[in-house]
């Protein structure tokens, strides 16, 4: 039986830690496609990667309904973490979820399912959280769009493997939209709902 | 100094995080106003709570943080809020343009060119542009919504009627990534080309009308005209008097009950940094002078 003793720790320095790991993560949504670090390090439970524990101790509280896929789901390790340390509701329905954290990107839903906003609140929508294989090695893609002086390219291995082709749906969408944050162990890149992502030479 | 009875940067964790995912949505949807839930600071609404309190979100202890007052740093708005952060954070300040990381302003883009590792925090007093056009907030929302902008074009219109040009000279309504106008806050509007394309990534804050808006860099910024009346920015036409720099916006100062007057940068560290390279202007002050008595045009 697990006691709330075995459970991984948080931030060290909460404070100066949420800073940082902010930092990078608004460096990441201001760039999209540059690959962002995560310094501080918090204790984290298996299945979830110390980049994505870095974000859900510095944005997740009692305010973010949070969705977890099946993978996390079902470790309960990543349950108690979370609401241990950050307190936020755990919700079933995702499309009310401020944030949805995904392990195992083949079972990302539709993305219809997610909160997309509406026309009048485009930023009530929910931001996806991806946990992928790599941001340095893989496939190539091409950016454009605002944050990008021109393009900005990207190598990384991600499941669902069509997961660009899906967020196509941004463009009809805008400003309604989805924006995601892929997080490769201590790597962050951000594609928010105004990236347009072309594979590379096509 | 840190006083012990406040958080590092005053505000507390809770809010930090409500201000900081309002943070990245504004980034992801540039030009939307993203509604939050500003807090009480510890200085009067129009004094800049709402660029405190985005600044205070994002500040670390590496930052080197400078406040610039309608571009002078050493006004009193801008050494209160430049205090209050090296007292509740500790970080490092400058006036110094380029060696700022975080330079929160109260209407002024500063002179020098802003670079990629820089962010410019704007004060807003009224962030909605459609505010003064449309009272009702309901309908400013669904006019945002539908980018029905109509309305905006209807009143630079009107200046051009009355005027015989577009007579709004600050605050000059902007597009944003070819969706939402935005209000640049109350910028004069010789500074709105410095928002195209930026380096520097741009947050606005506005505390009393709880709303926090950005630009990411490398955005298309572009002001509202006509095809037959193009955006024009406006400055005097003269010298800056102790620099002589010509390309700076300028204040215009009263100098006697006669009608005298001097016109000098409004960006503070710009013409100081000019006069320190050896720049002059009519009016400088006496060691400029002597120093120019050798030369040609004394």
């Amino acid at each position: 039986m697990t006691t709330i003793a075995e459970l991984p720790p948080g931030f060290v320095d909460k404070v100066l830690s949420a800073q940082s790991t902010f930092r990078s993560v608004m460096d990441a949504m201001a760039r999209p496609g540059s690959v962002q670090r995560i310094v501080p390090m918090a204790g984290t439970p298996a299945a979830m990667m110390r980049g994505t524990a870095a974000i859900a101790l510095t944005l997740f509280d009692h305010d973010t309904p949070i969705w977890l896929d099946a993978q996390l789901t079902e470790s309960s390790d990543v349950v108690k973490w979370l609401k241990f340390h950050t307190g936020a509701p755990v919700v079933q329905d995702c499309s009310i979820a401020s944030f949805a954290l995904i392990s195992d990107g083949a079972t990302l839903p539709a993305l219809k399912r997610f909160a997309l906003g509406s026309n009048e609140y485009p930023d009530r929508s929910t931001t996806l959280i991806v946990q992928v294989d790599s941001l340095a090695a893989g496939r190539g893609f091409e950016l454009r769009g605002p944050g990008i002086d021109g393009v900005a390219t990207l190598q990384a291995a991600i499941r669902p493997a069509d997961l660009f082709e899906r967020l196509r749906v941004n463009e009809a969408l805008f400003p309604r939209g989805i924006d995601v944050v892929l997080v490769a162990d201590d790597a962050v890149v951000a594609i928010p709902r105004t990236a347009r992502v072309a594979n590379k030479g096509s | 100094m840190n006083a012990p009875a406040y958080n590092f940067a005053y505000l507390d964790e809770q809010t930090k995080r409500m201000i900081r995912r309002a943070i990245l949505k504004a980034i992801a949807i540039p030009g939307y106003q993203v509604p939050f839930a500003s807090r009480e600071m510890p200085m009067p609404y129009g004094w800049g709570t709402g660029g405190v309190q985005v600044t205070a979100a994002i500040l670390g202890p590496d930052d080197v943080l400078k406040v610039i007052d309608q571009g002078s740093d050493d006004t009193t708005n801008a050494i209160s809020i430049r205090k209050f952060f090296a007292k509740t954070a500790g970080v490092a300040t400058t006036t110094a343009t380029e060696d700022a990381t975080v330079i929160q302003t109260r209407h002024r883009i500063p002179e020098t060119a802003l670079s990629e590792n820089q962010v410019l925090v704007y004060q807003v007093p009224i962030p909605e542009p459609l505010r003064f056009l449309e009272p009702r907030e309901t309908e400013t929302r669904r006019m945002h919504a539908l980018a029905e902008y109509g309305l905006m074009h209807v009143k630079l219109y009107e200046d051009i009627a009355r005027f015989g040009h577009i007579a709004t000279a600050y605050a000059y309504p902007v597009k944003v990534n070819a969706r939402y106008v935005m209000d640049p806050s109350p910028t004069p509007k010789f500074d709105n080309p410095k928002m195209d394309n930026c380096p520097a990534l741009q947050l606005f804050g506005a505390g009393r009308e709880k709303r926090i808006y950005a630009i990411p860099p490398y955005t298309k910024v572009v002001s509202l005209d006509f095809e037959d009346h193009p955006f024009e920015p406006y400055r005097f036409n003269a010298p800056c008097a102790l620099c002589g720099a010509e390309n700076s916006y300028l204040d215009e100062i009263v100098t006697d009950d006669k009608g005298g007057r001097m016109f000098v940068c409004s960006d503070t560290d710009y013409c100081e940094g000019r006069q320190a390279a050896g720049h002059h202007g009519s009016l400088s002050a006496a060691p400029y002078k002597e120093k120019a008595q050798g030369g040609s045009n004394g």
